[in-house]
């Protein structure tokens, strides 16, 4: 390996390189907790709700920078609405479920047409938002708890203490099933290495080197297994982690293999062109924001099972943790760049810093500080680098 | 002999891959109107932005001497303490400050932590009142016709003490009465000792303010002409802005027949998206045949662009209104996306700020206007988009290592390549080229040449607009010349020549 390849390496896995190395210092700090099976499985249940959000806002910030500020009272609105259904108004719980969702799309949506088809500017349409939605959200719950008791929707997403996909062998020292997905999902994903490779040499395309896609591969499956096997000793697969794969593997695939999730990068490289490329620059913006609300109201759903009850002061800064992970996770500051799973490994190195400082018994406050200046040096390096290019 | 206020010496300026000035020499005399002319692109700006420090000491070679002092400008304020103050054919005023306000801007009076609001206004309406406005210091800019606002800009060159004034194109944007009203008052500034260069095309204007004019072509001083001392016309004028040969610097089309009209516009109005009221494009009727390029010539501001533009899909000006026929049908065109289902295509001029995601690699720029071809169900085959990618990268022979590379990361001929792949591979009938060729080298025109040759024999139309005369007379087969928003004129291949055309363009200036 010569000194450029390395240089090229270090550039493409900056964040993981990071995030590896942060993982190191709090391992070492903590003396190995944070790797406990414990650990990992609370770095994933407590961050459900931040996968789902930084997700839906990577497609805001992709059409150009932009932000939405909303999400957090969304998440809280969407929470209260559903917990008042259920709980005091004796509504079905699917029922529920599919109110909560169309109230998350219709918030969207409600923003996302000022922000494209009148082109109030982003930032003070959600901002708008957030202030209107985090004060129905009181006057719905009339500044009070609601607790939620009831058992389909707490299993179904993720909250109270069975908040697993139960074991269908019932050993006691591992949980098989867990083990059993994880290997499932790394034969998954080396078929798909490897018919995605044979597919480009039949068509007589070129391909990248089978090396380097072998490393690859074996990486990524040891990880996957090692980090199955961790969950197996714990108590399985959590229910949210379900969820946060459904949606990091739907909207992985949008954005990196579809026309729609094109656009989206499109916009935010360069709208002019995008435009005169016969593309309706408006309906993308329309879809980003509408979006952000459809996945606001799932992660709503994710928080109210989760604390199994829905208060008004839930969801706040819920945007910033949003906001943050895809800013670390490599997506630009002014749109065209990011990428789903980069945003997750963003969304991730968040919280293992979260983790670990709390292992350590960190002050909150200087939590809070660690945490900005992390966004603040992500957003330096992306800035700089970008100057460098040019 | 008056006194020599500036001398510019061998003022040789390159960009990456252009030389814009090439040994320039200018001489300017104490209290004299001395106009720059030349064709758009000769250097006449670049000159003026290497005496104004825009491009600073350094980067280019070559002396300036003002009032008898070598002078090493690195940034405006430089020159501007000398008093030199540049006027630059954009108006640079903020519409909603007032008058005063912009007058003073980065020049402010008072002290640094408290403006001095009264000195501001009076000093503001003392200058107004020289330039022969009326209107209070107070007024919003935006509230003044842009007459006017030319005024403010005099006004504010002179808050600056300015000793030699130099305006771009000062009256472009003027109607006849101001433009007189302005240059009376250049006139009147002389006999106060003032010293100024003009820059502009309308000869009429330049033989009756300037004392000197000197042709600028190609980056090079041609000559400078004395009022009084040589004759001035406008045809001695045109042959020192245009002559030169053109050279064996166009492939020879292969005999390509001219099939039936394939695109017609007829009485196209356009008018402005900001100021409604003014017409952009005004009653324009042009076609295109199979097969054939047709040239639109004209100069910068003439409405090519925004002709070519409100055609596709209406994606500049409001107020549309006139026919399109394509293919004999008529057809309305309201989106870009219609625009391209008729198959047609329009290669911006800006190919960074219009045309190209430069922080996207090749492959994706390409397909951008053609995603259909390359997904079934909105999904993208990336393998696919590769061998596309790679086919346009051979056939244009764009020189990139591979087809990953970041667009940004291209020279200009090469990024003009790939703007061109992305409309060829949308597969379209007709092809309006804005500017092909601006801002790349000689050998790389040379391959757009060929291009443009390749898609007419194929079938196809192309409206080539461009500012370099020998280009267009070298390229189309017939020749629209536009200004001020009309045709007015139209030339076969046969009798088209550099003077004729530039002539067209001067009459009509003069409101003929």
């Amino acid at each position: 390996m010569n000194k450029e390849t390395i240089m090229e390496f270090v550039k493409k896995y900056t964040m993981i390189i990071v995030l590896l190395l942060v993982t190191g210092f709090f391992a070492w700090k903590t003396g190995g907790k944070i790797l406990l099976p414990q650990n990992i499985n609370n770095l994933i249940a407590q961050n459900a709700y931040v996968f789902v959000l930084a997700t839906g806002m990577l497609l805001c910030i992709l059409t150009g920078g932009n932000i939405d500020l909303s999400v957090g009272s969304i998440v809280c609105f969407v929470g209260a609405v559903g917990a008042t259904l259920m709980e005091n108004k004796g509504v079905n719980v699917w029922v529920s479920i599919l109110v909560m969702l169309l109230v998350g799309l219709a918030i969207g949506a409600w923003q996302g047409f000022w922000i494209a088809f009148v082109h109030v500017p982003p930032f003070i349409t959600t901002l708008a938002g957030m202030l209107v939605f985090r004060g129905l959200s009181n006057v719905v719950l009339d500044g009070m708890t609601i607790s939620i008791k009831n058992e389909t929707f707490i299993n179904l997403f993720g909250g109270g203490a069975d908040c697993y996909i139960p074991d269908l062998f019932g050993n006691a020292t591992i949980n098989l099933t867990c083990l059993l997905a994880g290997m499932l999902a790394v034969v998954i994903f080396i078929f798909v290495q490897l018919k995605g490779y044979m597919n480009k040499k039949s068509k007589g395309y070129e391909t990248g080197s089978f090396s380097a896609l072998i490393a690859k591969t074996i990486v990524l499956s040891v990880v996957i297994l090692w980090f199955s096997y961790s969950l197996a000793k714990y108590k399985g697969i959590p229910t949210a982690l379900v969820w946060v794969l459904v949606i990091v593997l739907i909207y992985g695939y949008i954005t990196s293999m579809t026309t729609t999730g094109r656009y989206f990068y499109a916009v935010g490289g360069n709208e002019k062109a995008t435009k005169l490329s016969g593309i309706n620059t408006n309906n993308v913006y329309f879809l980003a924001y509408a979006n952000m609300g459809l996945l606001s109201a799932l992660a709503g759903m994710l928080t109210i099972a989760r604390m199994t009850s829905a208060q008004p002061t839930y969801g706040q800064n819920y945007e910033m943790d949003a906001i943050g992970s895809c800013f670390i996770g490599g997506a630009s500051a002014y749109g065209g760049t990011g990428t789903v799973p980069g945003v997750i490994v963003g969304a991730v190195l968040m919280g293992v810093i979260n983790l670990g400082m709390s292992i350590m018994g960190v002050d909150a406050n200087y939590q809070k500080v660690v945490k900005g200046l992390v966004l603040l040096a992500a957003v330096i390096f992306d800035v700089v680098s970008k100057k460098k290019s040019e | 002999m008056a006194k020599t206020l500036l001398e510019m010496k061998n003022i040789t300026k390159t960009f990456p891959g252009v030389k814009a000035l090439d040994n320039v020499n200018l001489l300017v005399e104490e209290g004299e109107i001395h106009a720059l002319v030349g064709e758009n692109g000769a250097g006449k700006s670049t000159l003026m932005n290497v005496l104004s420090g825009i491009y600073p000491y350094g980067t280019y070679e070559g002396d300036i001497i003002y009032d008898g002092e070598l002078c090493k400008f690195t940034k405006i304020k430089d020159s501007e303490e000398k008093g030199i103050v540049i006027i630059h054919q954009e108006l640079a005023l903020i519409p909603y400050m007032t008058i005063g306000e912009n007058m003073f801007l980065g020049n402010e009076r008072g002290k640094k932590a408290k403006i001095d609001w009264t000195e501001t206004y009076g000093q503001a309406d003392k200058h107004l009142q020289t330039v022969g406005l009326k209107e209070s210091s107070r007024t919003l800019i935006k509230d003044i016709g842009v007459g006017k606002q030319q005024l403010v800009e005099i006004a504010k060159a002179l808050a600056k003490n300015a000793k030699l004034l130099i305006l771009d194109e000062p009256t472009a944007s003027l109607n006849e009465t101001d433009s007189k009203a302005l240059l009376d008052l250049l006139l009147k500034f002389k006999q106060e000792g003032m010293t100024c260069i003009i820059i502009s095309h309308k000869l009429n204007e330049v033989a009756y303010v300037a004392d000197k004019i000197t042709v600028i072509r190609d980056g090079s001083t041609i000559e400078t002409m004395v009022k009084g001392k040589d004759e001035i016309n406008e045809d001695r004028i045109i042959r020192g802005m245009v002559g030169r040969e053109i050279a064996d610097r166009f492939p020879k089309r292969p005999d390509v027949k001219i099939g039936e009209v394939n695109l017609e516009v007829k009485n196209w109005t356009v008018h402005h998206p900001l100021y409604t009221e003014r017409k952009v494009v005004d009653d324009v009727s042009i076609n295109v045949r199979k097969g054939e390029v047709v040239g639109i010539s004209g100069l910068m501001g003439a409405g090519r662009t925004e002709l070519a533009m409100s055609i596709f899909g209406k994606s500049y000006g409001t107020n549309i209104s006139g026919k399109l026929v394509i293919n004999g049908k008529e057809v309305q065109l309201k989106a870009v996306r219609d625009a391209i289902d008729h198959k047609l295509a329009y290669v911006t001029e800006d190919r960074k700020g219009n045309g190209l995601i430069l922080s996207n690699p090749i492959k994706i720029n390409t397909t951008l206007a053609n995603l259909n071809a390359i997904s079934s169900h909105r999904v993208i085959d990336k393998d696919k988009e590769y061998a596309v990618a790679v086919e346009y990268k051979e056939k244009l022979k764009t020189k990139c290592p591979t087809v990953e590379q970041n667009v940004g990361n291209l020279s200009g001929g090469n990024q003009q390549k790939v703007l061109l792949a992305k409309w060829m591979f949308a597969d379209p009938d007709i092809l309006i080229l804005d500017e092909p060729t601006r801002g790349i080298d000689v050998g790389a025109k040379y391959e757009i040449y060929c291009i443009i040759n390749q898609l007419v024999a194929a079938g196809k139309s192309v409206i080539m607009i461009s500012s370099e005369l020998p280009e267009v007379l070298g390229m189309s087969d017939r020749i629209y010349v536009m200004n001020e928003g009309k045709i007015v004129g139209e030339v076969s291949r046969e009798e088209a020549t550099q003077e004729k055309i530039m002539s067209y363009i001067l009459r009509s200036s003069k409101g003929e």
